[in-house]
């Protein structure tokens, strides 16, 4: 009994969502839940959190009935009273106002307005209509009672805090068991670049689950869709390799495309290492040496060109450095260095057209540049000795002048 | 064939016939210089002399490349020390010098001060000194702006700001200064005008004053040759043997100007002067902002004293405090009219004392409270 009523109440406030700005009294619901319910962490503990309550909702126009009278009994016999959800209501609960566009445009306009629509393409939805009622409904991941706008750190759909939120049903071993499906995602994904830019470094832009699953709509991205998901910000290297001969060997090997070299949930920062045909090398679990495979040609060309680009840079990097720790002006040099970097950046994203003919002239490009600001570094220094010549020649000089006159000094004063 | 002696005795004959410079020479060959343990003193001020030569002749080199303006200045210093040949080391000297400057010209001031050379007949010798002092500090000042980079535009903030506390003249102080409300491309070319126009003329018209001064009462005798008989009085020839001596400390001092100038083009510690990056007015103050180091002891000593004093502004008691010191030690001759044995005359001696203890600890404590 006591349970059912703690689900009444964490029910009430999403059925607040539909009430009209007007009824701000909060009426009896609130003044007897929080004086009867013990806690913290209860309905009536939460809901001054709740954006609902701050648009002025009260209990009654999620939950309905008459929030004027004092007996609970008389309040459920009231009109209108709907009291707290089934799991498998909640979705079409919350969905009685968000669903309804001229409702939600009185609160806020830019609010979609189709996410039931959406939910029930998900698998989540899918499974509910289903009957199973583990799957995720609204409150598994927006909460309930003390909800919060999704671009607010306090909410649990904040960008850095949505991999948790996932991960409070997904990482479940026990919870999952049935569904056949792995629990260690979100643990490759905190050690992923993304979930590292987004976990550690709070980086909002780094994407989280649904940026590549969807939110409401979740699904599992199909074969042919990742790249297209990988696509939506990695566009140039999504570009590149569609117009790349892997693109059609993928399809017709049943491969997915960016996920296949990268991985998924747990992509590492890519390292030219991947590249080639070395020990790390990625390219070399397809192609081999011999039978004339043009493939495994590129890729080892590629990598020994990279390798000098890199070297170059680093190269002329250092003899900079070392001309800036002399004192002497390498501005130029210092610009000419990031347009190195860039050809650099640039070439790594041509890897992904895996054609050394478009790759090449980037590469060559970028370890000419690298030789020519070198060679200026070396310049530099050689600069630095002539002033250091010069100093020392006008010093010997000038000491002398300055011994005659001392010498001078000394002999009329003798 | 005449020899180079007797065309230039001729040239001599020819000159001193229409201008009469025999006198003059006679007079400097007649002229003595005091020898005693404190006569190092007196190379200071041809030091301060020496470097002022060093400032106008790189300024004007460094004048040919660089263009005032918020849009061209920070750029034409980074031409200069980039591109233009040897246009590094001109700056690098401009710099040294100028700080080197300050400092003989601060030692020159002190010495003067310690061995009392300012007494009679020497006041208005001293008054054109400390007017060369406060131009001279003004040049810093003013030519700290030119390179219009980061640390150079937010400093020249504080700086014309803390004018603009002065009572009664605060606002128009700084709007003279600044030319507008704030610190903008207006105040660049303006202090150019002030760095290359107004100060060298000022400089040069007051320098000459006091050089005259100099060479009519010659060098100040020490306060304890007063009871001696001149027989005890060991003095040098002004002409040549003072003058090579100055002319082997100024050879010493290029030496050092040279290799410091090579070695550390950009300054070395918290004496730097590297371009860094252009100045924004949008931007925040960098941090460690912080002005030259012979304003140090006056930017730490308002830091330290509180926002209110009897009603008013700790800064504006500062600045009024500061302003009344600089008169009081400007007037010092007036003041100090005692005999040698005198008891105010040790009083002023602390004085002197306790001003530079709280110079130097003020300074040390702006640096290392950073």
């Amino acid at each position: 009994m006591r349970h059912r009523i703690l689900f009444l109440l964490l029910t009430l406030s999403i059925v607040a969502l539909s009430a009209p700005v007007a009824a701000a009294d909060e009426g009896n619901c609130f003044s007897c839940h929080n004086e009867w319910e013990e806690g913290k962490d209860t309905p009536s503990k939460r809901w001054p959190a709740d954006i609902h309550k701050d648009a002025g909702l009260t209990c009654s126009d999620c939950h309905g009935g008459d929030p004027s009278l004092d007996d609970m009994d008389a309040v459920r016999a009231s009109k209108g009273y709907r009291g707290a959800p089934k799991a498998t209501e909640i979705p079409g609960f919350c969905g009685r106002c968000h669903g309804d566009a001229a409702y939600m445009n009185k609160y806020n306009p830019s609010l979609p307005i189709d996410q039931w629509e959406k939910y029930k393409t998900s698998m989540h939805g899918m499974r509910l209509a289903k009957g199973d009622v583990k799957a995720a409904t609204c409150i598994s991941c927006h909460s309930v009672h003390n909800i919060a706008p999704a671009n607010t750190p306090t909410s649990t759909v904040y960008a850095i805090n949505i991999p948790k939120t996932c991960a409070a049903c997904h990482a479940n071993a026990a919870y999952m068991a049935g569904y056949n499906i792995p629990t260690d995602q979100y643990d490759k994904f905190a050690k992923s670049v993304h979930g590292v830019a987004l976990l550690e470094k709070e980086d909002i832009g780094a994407p989280a689950c649904n940026d590549c699953h969807g939110n409401h709509g979740a699904l599992p991205p199909g074969i042919d869709d990742i790249s297209a998901v990988c696509g939506l910000c990695h566009a140039k290297n999504a570009m590149l390799f569609d117009q790349s001969p892997h693109k059609q060997a993928f399809q017709e090997q049943n491969l997915p495309q960016c996920e296949t070299c990268h991985s998924n949930h747990d992509i590492i920062k890519p390292m030219d290492a991947m590249i080639g045909t070395g020990p790390e090398s990625l390219c070399s679990n397809c192609h081999s040496q011999g039978d004339g495979d043009k493939g495994y040609a590129t890729a080892q060309a590629v990598s020994v060109m990279l390798d000098s680009l890199v070297k170059t840079e680093q190269k002329a990097t250092d003899v900079i450095a070392r001309a800036e720790q002399k004192g002497m002006s390498v501005t130029d040099q210092l610009f000419a260095l990031k347009d190195v970097h860039s050809t650099l950046i640039e070439s790594r994203t041509l890897i992904h057209s895996f054609t050394l003919e478009k790759i090449k002239p980037e590469l060559d490009k970028g370890i000419q540049l690298g030789a020519a600001v070198y060679q200026q570094g070396l310049e530099i220094l050689g600069e630095y000795s002539f002033r250091r010549t010069g100093l020392g020649v006008a010093t010997i000089l000038i000491t002398f002048v300055a011994l005659l006159i001392w010498l001078k000094i000394r002999r009329i004063e003798r | 064939m005449p020899s180079i002696k007797s065309v230039g005795l001729r040239l001599f004959d020819w000159v001193d016939d229409r201008v009469q410079i025999k006198a003059l020479v006679d007079y400097m060959a007649h002229k003595s210089v005091p020898r005693h343990d404190h006569e190092i003193w007196y190379y200071f001020g041809g030091l301060s002399l020496f470097f002022f030569i060093i400032q106008v002749c790189s300024g004007i080199l460094l004048l040919l490349y660089y263009r005032p303006g918020a849009d061209s200045a920070y750029e034409s210093v980074q031409f200069i020390i980039s591109k233009v040949q040897f246009g590094w080391l001109i700056r690098a000297i401009h710099s040294w010098s100028a700080n080197l400057m300050i400092l003989a010209v601060v030692i020159h001031m002190f010495s003067v001060f310690f061995t009392r050379a300012y007494r009679k007949p020497r006041e208005i010798t001293w008054l054109t000194g400390m007017g060369l002092l406060g131009l001279v500090l003004f040049f810093g000042f003013s030519g700290y702006l030119l390179p219009w980079n980061e640390l150079a535009f937010f400093a020249t903030k504080v700086g014309t700001g803390m004018a603009g506390v002065v009572p009664l003249a605060g606002g128009f102080l700084m709007k003279l200064l600044r030319g507008s409300d704030e610190v903008t491309g207006a105040t660049i070319t303006r202090f150019f005008g002030f760095h290359v126009a107004v100060l060298p003329a000022l400089f040069t018209a007051v320098l000459t004053v006091h050089l005259l001064l100099v060479q009519r009462q010659g060098m100040s005798e020490p306060e304890s040759w007063e009871s001696r008989p001149e027989s005890q009085k060991r003095r040098m020839p002004f002409f040549p043997n003072f003058l090579l001596r100055d002319l082997l400390v100024w050879l010493i001092a290029l030496n050092v100007l040279a290799i410091l100038a090579v070695f550390f083009p950009y300054g070395i510690g918290p004496l730097h002067w590297d371009l860094g990056l252009k100045a924004d007015p949008f931007s925040s103050p960098p941090a460690h902002i912080r002005p030259e180091w012979y304003f140090m002891f006056m930017f730490q000593s308002l830091k330290f004293l509180p926002a209110k004093i009897l009603l008013v502004d700790g800064e504006v008691v500062g600045i009024i405090g500061f302003g009344l010191a600089g008169v009081f030690w400007t007037l010092i001759p007036f003041f100090d009219r005692t005999t040698e044995k005198g008891r105010r005359k040790r009083l002023y001696a602390y004085t002197g004392l306790v001003a530079v203890m709280f110079v130097l600890v003020m300074t040390f404590l702006g640096y290392i409270l950073d």
